[in-house]
């Protein structure tokens, strides 16, 4: 077995002329997970999509069993093989988890008649043996997006191709689904099919990779065994400087100023039930909950995104219920969302108008809007969160994750926010980001805000929050102070 | 963070871009245009005919009427949604118009135009509330409007055409206005206002807003409900503007007005590279160049003679071919 299962060398790409990768390099051995390490536009969606044959590369060779290929598209690299998890989730939405996995694929009576039946039992079975907890009937439209990421990931693996990249697949699953997930990527390894794996956490990539290669500015790094690296060493070969670890515990603010946010016995049908809890000026509060445990559904309930049924909410002393997210922001609150391609961009508008959007009515008189007072808004929010975009102009879609988030955190702060609510505001984001939105988060408490931050990551939370509330079903578990929890604490506590 | 960064080699290398770039940036964002000339100067080639002044009044007044429902049709469809409606909503409004300004008790011709365009205003409300309010799917609710608007237009006129409209109502389709035809005139100033509101206020933004992504625009702090709710009863208002312009043009008001005319409104606005697949992408100035190709189809065509059989199927390919000539600059721009 000395031919690698996948070599490639020197894929380079261009778009329009401006490089996003120039030497694409990876050799993926059978039996093994390796991990593929990088920033935000390192180049690795790019790398992936080339080797899946999404994209043409310009140059470079890709080698399969030792043969060279060219896909040009995922059905012939599929065919050959090769399958893979996309970051990006895409579901049909009206279909069952069941089609959803067998698309395409279905068991059938008589060649053209879907035996429904069959279908669901084999989904059944394939759920049952990872040991995900999905109904197989259930529509996907009411899958939360753990579940939906769980189904995404088995029917990536029900294709039994011999080479499975992963690209950020926990990205929307807990620390118990990784769990299960880690089991499941085990066992494929053990049948000789290889994995390629990305992910931005590198605890993950620790305990679960064989091997690394780290690709930067779209170029190739290094490569070489994980037991022979430590994690300061990719973090500097990931950044390409000094950078001391994944988290820092933030500094608490010595003293906290008055009670911002106070709930009393709030609760929403089927959501969550006689939440308290209280939040200072100054403070960081962290969430943290496995799925299903409310914690996205109460920061909707505090938005105006939904309304809820019992209980009270006071702001800075004063009752408030919101109606609608624009009462909310009005009030002082801002919020950036879990999914964040679905709920916190505007994909085909510009880095401008996705900044400006929440604030336009204050810039604007008579209805019109002041250009230049946006475009000096715009400019300084991307100076301010060192957004990466060739100009104010170019589509959003066109940014790498991490910046993508920076921009929506920007938009959160041209409505000047008191409370800020983030849910998973690093999902999907790269350590020099998610570090400038831990910096950001500090520096929005110390200067008199407070926020509210659900997180699934126990070490960011555990380093960013002052305070954390355990949600489980729905209901407060435990409230911990942020520095002397412990990761077995929070899941115990959780679970 | 305490190191500086440096300045990321991609953004350099966008800034240092070459020229040629911008050229084929520029084709895709204006290609209309050019098949819009393009097309011009065929038919010049072909007909002596129509590059005449007298020609060019014709195609413009033809084009007014479409033209204003593409601009309400643009504005529903950057939201995302669809408007099957108009055609009904302008033959009921110029119906109220006419009778209005006949019999015995005419009223000024002003009042009757604000009547009909109140008409078609309320009647779009009504889809506006279905959809935003109720969420009833845009296809279907303005498919049942379509049905019924026609319905009442036939119950309020009995099934009988109102003819002879006073000279004043008339003004507005058959009048001159510096030598430009009236019909023009409204074109020209809808089309001003709407690209006005679209571009530069607030509330244009939002449309777009709650067309690329009704979430994200929740999120931030936008009331789509009413945004979704406002852009069908604009269209409904200009289908409503548009019934004045033709029945004040054929003299009378016809309760069979407008038939199937959603479809060429619809056309245009494709044509003009406004997306349904996805909201919030598009322009006004598209639309205006879309209903501008289907005009100068139609009137080059009758010019040549060809017969109105064979003008369906020509005028079919051409709208598919245009689209598709769009979509191929977008992706070889990509």
């Amino acid at each position: 077995m000395n031919v690698p299962l996948l070599h490639a060398e020197g894929v380079a790409k261009s778009f329009s002329g401006v490089p996003a990768l120039s030497n694409g390099r990876l050799t993926l051995e059978r039996g093994s997970v390796h991990a593929l390490c990088g920033g935000n536009g390192a180049g690795k969606s790019t790398f992936l999509n080339v080797v899946m044959g999404l994209l043409r590369r310009d140059a470079g060779t890709i080698q399969i069993d030792g043969h060279d290929v060219d896909f040009a598209s995922p059905s012939q690299a599929l065919a050959s093989g090769l399958a893979i998890i996309t970051q990006e989730l895409s579901p049909i939405r009206g279909m069952t988890v069941a089609e959803n996995i067998f698309l395409h694929r279905e068991p059938r009576r008589g060649g053209f008649v879907v035996n429904y039946r069959r279908l669901n039992e084999q989904a059944q079975d394939l759920l049952a043996r990872l040991r995900f907890k999905v109904d197989p009937r259930a529509r996907m439209s009411e899958l939360s997006l753990a579940q939906t990421q769980l189904v995404e990931i088995a029917k990536a693996i029900s294709l039994d191709s011999q080479i499975l990249i992963m690209d950020e697949p926990t990205s929307a699953i807990g620390e118990a689904e990784t769990d299960i997930l880690f089991d499941a990527i085990r066992n494929l390894t053990s049948t000789g099919t290889g994995v390629i794996y990305v992910s931005h956490r590198l605890t993950e990539v620790f305990q679960i990779a064989d091997r690394y290669t780290v690709l930067r500015d779209g170029a190739f790094v290094e490569t070489g065994a994980i037991k022979d690296i430590d994690r300061h060493h990719m973090v500097k070969l990931i950044v390409g400087r000094e950078l001391s670890d994944e988290f820092e515990t933030r500094e608490p603010v010595a003293t906290k100023g008055a009670v911002l946010l106070e709930l009393e016995g709030l609760g929403r049908a089927g959501e969550f039930a006689n939440v308290s809890l209280s939040v200072r000026r100054g403070e960081i509060l962290g969430i943290f909950g496995l799925m299903g445990s409310g914690r996205s559904e109460l920061l909707s309930a505090l938005y105006g995104l939904t309304r809820p049924e019992n209980g009270h909410m006071r702001l800075d002393g004063k009752p408030v219920q919101f109606t609608s997210t624009r009462e909310a922001i009005s009030a002082g609150l801002a919020m950036v969302t879990e999914d964040r391609k679905s709920t916190g961009i505007f994909p085909a508008a510009s880095v401008q108008s996705n900044i400006s959007i929440s604030d336009l009515r204050e810039m604007s008189r008579a209805a019109v809007i002041n250009r230049p007072r946006e475009r000096r808004l715009v400019r300084e929010m991307m100076d301010r969160f060192r957004i990466k975009a060739a100009s104010p102009e170019v589509s959003i879609s066109s940014l790498s994750g991490g910046n993508q988030q920076k921009v929506v955190f920007s938009r959160c702060l041209t409505t000047r926010p008191r409370l800020l609510l983030c849910d998973e505001p690093t999902r999907g984001v790269d350590v020099g980001a998610k570090r400038e939105v831990h910096e950001f988060l500090a520096a929005f408490a110390s200067s008199g805000g407070a926020a509210i931050v659900v997180s699934s990551e126990i070490p960011e939370i555990l380093a960013i929050s002052d305070r954390i509330v355990v949600l489980r079903k729905g209901q407060i578990a435990a409230t911990v102070p942020g520095h002397e929890a412990t990761q077995e604490q929070l899941l115990h506590l959780a679970s | 963070m305490s190191d500086p960064t440096p300045a990321p080699p991609a953004a350099a290398a966008l800034v240092a871009a070459p020229p040629r770039i911008q050229v084929t940036r520029l084709l895709s964002r204006y290609g209309i245009i050019v098949v819009f000339l393009v097309l011009c100067v065929a038919l010049t080639l072909a007909n002596e005919f129509f590059l005449t002044w007298g020609n060019w009044a014709n195609v413009l007044r033809q084009t007014s009427i479409n033209g204003i429902l593409a601009i309400g049709m643009t504005f529903v469809i950057l939201c995302g949604g669809i408007d099957l409606s108009v055609g009904s909503l302008l033959a009921i409004s110029g119906m109220v118009a006419g009778s209005l300004v006949t019999g015995i008790h005419a009223h000024n011709p002003v009042i009757a135009i604000l009547a009909g365009v109140l008409t078609g205003t309320v009647l779009g409300s009504i889809n506006g509330l279905l959809v935003a309010r109720l969420s009833v799917p845009p296809f279907v609710a303005t498919l049942g409007m379509l049905s019924v608007g026609r319905g009442l237009t036939f119950i309020y006129s009995d099934g009988m055409p109102i003819p002879n409209l006073s000279m004043g109502f008339r003004y507005i389709g058959q009048g001159d206005l510096l030598r430009i035809p009236m019909p023009v005139v409204m074109l020209l100033a809808v089309f001003g206002i709407c690209y006005f509101v679209l571009t530069y206020t607030t509330y244009g933004r939002y449309v777009y807003a709650v067309g690329g992504s009704e979430k994200s625009a929740k999120t931030s702090g936008i009331s789509t409900r009413l945004i979704t709710f406002s852009v069908y009863m604009i269209s409904g208002a200009l289908a409503g503007l548009a019934g004045q312009i033709l029945a004040a043009r054929t003299t009378s008001a016809l309760p069979q007005a407008g038939i199937s005319y959603e479809l060429d409104a619809i056309a245009a606005v494709v044509i003009g590279g406004t997306s349904l697949q996805q909201g919030g992408v598009g322009s006004l100035v598209g639309t205006l160049f879309g209903a501008l190709i289907i005009g100068v189809i139609n009137n080059g065509l009758d010019l040549m003679g060809v017969s109105s059989y064979y003008q369906q199927v020509i005028k079919g390919i051409i709208i598919v071919a245009a689209v598709l000539l769009d979509a191929f600059t977008r992706k070889r721009q990509q």
